[in-house]
């Protein structure tokens, strides 16, 4: 059924059509929307068979959904952020105690300097824990990719974050197309744990595996997670089927057949990219998209395939590893190594720096023209960065970089160029 | 046949054999079918007050669950000893998650449970004190105030012992660890720190809050199986010595406990909904003196020249106990 509704809503509707058993939540921005919605459904009695918990933390969030999905219920949480860094040891813990936990991540920036708005800081900090991760470009796909999140999930016994763009997308008003319960039933069968906490057939979960075994038990982690390559792209035609509608996949490449330059990116700013380039198709340039849903694991080959004929590719990523540079891109150099592409790293809408379509041209032209650095960062504000470098030379008492630089730029509010 | 003398009392006890009680008022491991919840094998020290009690604490929620019970358990001790892979000690299903979140995944089983219809399977979650009054003193608190139905069970042995005997919040003052050295012009533990973790419990009113010792496994028992008989948030407090870490053999670790219990150095109690209900009183009070002096973390008290006035500062405080729970039992 079309309706028009916010973002989060409308994940808070999808989450709810899955039938989860056990959802838990804490409040964190931009995050607080879905669970919400989540809980008065069921409150008020439409979701039925849900044990909705609040409490007092992240840790406790990720603690107790470890709990209910090790005694076999299908399992729910979102958060974002801080909450994601308070969460940490126990999201390692999930994935590897192998407990098929749904989790969206409304993406926000990391403080400090606290900052509420969107970047993907939070969920690529956790790349390395073991957990599928997910990036939706619409809210429809949003909605789309949690249905999905569920059965692959439990198909791997793996947990699953399902990242969506704080605020862009989670308190966004669109139109989407909610399924029936028929629809949602139909495609995702109840959950059948691999393990599961029962007197009947009592086990040990989480047992202390030393050097003997560590490896393998780490390796089996690798070679499940690299099982999504396949499942995904099958659930999606499985869903596409069902539902009518082209959703998740491992990546997906627009106006990219004939396309010099290629974009790659992840998440809401794909739609401002791809107006981009058809401006700029339209004035001529062979250039093209290719937008990433599935970031772990990571399609290396799907996604060599979809760049080896591109001269250059421009990593476009809201997300920076502080003293390396781009996570993503990294993540494409390393794909493509083999094929003679160079490959930019641009840095962009670091909490919540608006990307426009002036800057998204200047930027790709740059590329094309071949005057763009290796590492950049889009419309970063040179003067203010120099201020402040030269202040911390000048006097070692500076003081805190963030209150300076507010002071520079002379605005508090976000600042659109 | 040979002769076979009978003792009512065992040496140096109070407690009546249960051979002389009605089959029924036995106590759960004198039974034959009992269930070796943490079964034998497993890699505790000798004369582990922990394993001892976590048998004695697990097999009579067994009991009361017919069987049907599910254990959440915090990183520490127990956790290791009982799981050295590929080997498990645990023959109830059971499963370790962090060293700070046992309550709260306690928590996620039972919604689980309740979800699902299974009224008659039980959770408890179980922790040392580090485990319990530190680390995971968030989540525990969180379990207790939402009322969630789990028993959560603290084994105190008064230490991070299985990373080495470091100080924690139930680490009692003037005791040696690695972390509170005995050293310098205030050896040992501060005084004036710390947390008693079963009256924070008491505060949040939840249904059923208790202390033990393994020296008295009747009473350790009857605890567990009472607040079996409850649903909600119930925290049983138990004290187990750990020879390691206090410096005491093997042998003496019921001793240890009831010098404990004895010099009123620990209370044991038990309350409902936030007030008293019961205390198990002082036999033959002791100074606690008696309980100190073997302990190799309190062997900086009782050199040449004995600290009388540290000494004194925890008589004070086993006196205050004393007071306060009524353990010589005239109040309550
Ligand atoms: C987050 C975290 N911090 C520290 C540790 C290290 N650690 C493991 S067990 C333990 C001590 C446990 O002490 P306690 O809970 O009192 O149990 P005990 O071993 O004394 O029975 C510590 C500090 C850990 N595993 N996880
Ligand atoms: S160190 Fe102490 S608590 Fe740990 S196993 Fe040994 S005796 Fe038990
Ligand atoms: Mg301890």
């Amino acid at each position: 059924m079309l309706k028009q509704t916010e973002g989060s809503h409308a994940v808070a509707e999808a989450v709810a059509l899955c039938r989860p058993e056990v959802v838990c939540a804490y409040p964190i921005s931009p995050q607080t929307h879905i669970v919400e919605g989540v809980g008065e459904l069921v409150k008020s009695g439409e979701l039925r068979n849900c044990e909705f918990i609040n409490v007092e933390s992240e840790f406790a969030a990720m603690s107790v959904a470890i709990g209910s999905s090790a005694a076999g219920a299908r399992t729910y949480t979102a958060t974002a952020s801080q909450g994601l860094l308070f969460m940490a040891e126990a999201v390692f813990n999930a994935s590897g105690l192998g407990l098929p936990i749904v989790m969206t991540v409304a993406n926000r920036a990391i403080g400090a300097p606290i900052n509420i708005w969107n970047d993907h800081t939070d969920s690529l900090a956790m790349r390395d824990s073991g957990w599928l991760q997910l990036f939706a470009e619409t809210n429809q796909e949003a909605l789309d990719l949690h249905i999905q999140a569920f059965r692959l999930g439990e198909e791997l016994s793996l947990p699953v974050m399902v990242c969506m763009d704080g605020f862009i997308l989670t308190h966004a008003y669109e139109r989407v197309d909610m399924p029936t319960q028929a629809q949602v039933d139909a495609y995702l069968p109840p959950y059948s744990p691999r393990q599961v906490l029962d007197p009947a057939e009592p086990v040990s979960i989480g047992a202390m595996v030393g050097p003997e075994a560590f490896m393998e038990v780490r390796y089996l982690a690798h070679a499940k997670q690299r099982q999504a390559l396949e499942r995904m792209p099958a659930y999606a035609a499985e869903f596409k089927s069902i539902f009518g509608r082209d959703s998740g996949g491992l990546l997906h490449s627009y106006r990219a057949d004939d396309a010099e330059t290629i974009v790659v990116a992840m998440g809401s700013v794909l739609g401002t990219i791809k107006d981009t380039v058809d401006e700029m198709r339209a004035a001529g340039d062979k250039i093209g998209v290719m937008g990433l849903t599935l970031f772990r694991p990571f399609p290396s080959a799907q996604v060599r395939d979809a760049l080896q004929h591109a001269k250059r590719v421009v990593v476009l990523e809201k997300s920076f590893s502080i003293g390396a540079g781009g996570i993503l891109a990294t993540n494409v150099r390393t794909a493509i190594s083999a094929l003679p592409i160079d490959t930019y790293t641009v840095g962009a809408g670091l909490g919540g720096r608006a990307i426009t379509k002036r800057s998204l041209h200047a930027l790709f032209r740059g590329a094309i023209q071949g005057k763009l650095e290796f590492l950049t960062f889009l419309d970063l504000n040179r003067e203010v960065v120099d201020k402040q470098l030269a202040r911390e030379a000048q006097k070692r008492r500076s003081g805190p970089i963030a209150e300076n630089l507010l002071r520079d730029v002379g605005v508090v509010a976000a600042k659109i160029v | 046949m040979s002769y076979q003398p009978i003792s009512f009392y065992q040496t140096g006890t109070f407690t009546v054999g249960n051979r002389l009680l009605a089959p029924d008022e036995r106590s759960v491991q004198a039974q034959v079918k009992r269930y070796n919840s943490l079964n034998s094998g497993h890699r505790a020290c000798q004369g582990c007050g922990e394993a001892l009690g976590a048998r004695y604490a697990i097999d009579a929620a067994m009991e009361a669950a017919h069987g049907q019970l599910i254990a959440a358990n915090a990183t520490g001790c127990l956790e290791v000893f009982s799981t050295p892979y590929p080997e498990t000690s645990w023959q109830i299903p059971w499963v370790h998650s962090l060293f700070g979140n046992a309550a709260a995944v306690a928590t996620g089983i039972a919604a689980a449970l309740k979800v699902k219809g299974k009224h008659d399977v039980r959770v408890v979650a179980q922790g040392g004190d580090g485990g319990t009054t530190d680390i995971g003193f968030g989540c525990l608190s969180g379990m207790f105030e939402r009322n969630d139905d789990v028993l959560y069970i603290c084994y105190d042995n008064g230490g991070y012992m299985n990373t080495g005997i470091q100080r924690s919040s139930a680490t009692p003052p003037a005791a040696r660890t690695a972390t509170t050295m005995a050293v310098g012009a205030e050896p040992g533990n501060p005084f004036g720190q710390g947390k008693f973790v079963p009256a924070i419990a008491m505060a949040h009113d939840i249904p059923y809050v208790a202390t033990a010792t393994v020296a008295d496994l009747r009473d350790l028992e009857a605890k567990v199986l009472r607040a079996m008989e409850i649903r909600g948030a119930r925290y049983i407090h138990i004290l187990v010595p750990c020879p390691l870490g206090w410096g005491t053999a093997s042998g003496d670790t019921i001793k240890m406990a009831r010098l404990a219990k004895e010099t009123g150095f620990f209370p044991v109690f038990e309350a409902e909904q936030g007030v008293v209900t019961g205390v198990l009183p002082i036999r033959k009070k002791l100074p606690v003196e008696e309980f100190l002096r073997p302990q190799k973390r309190y062997a900086h008290l009782f050199g040449k020249q004995p600290k009388v006035d540290v000494i004194a500062k925890l008589q004070a405080l086993a006196d205050r106990n004393i007071r306060k729970y009524g353990l010589l039992g005239e109040e309550h």
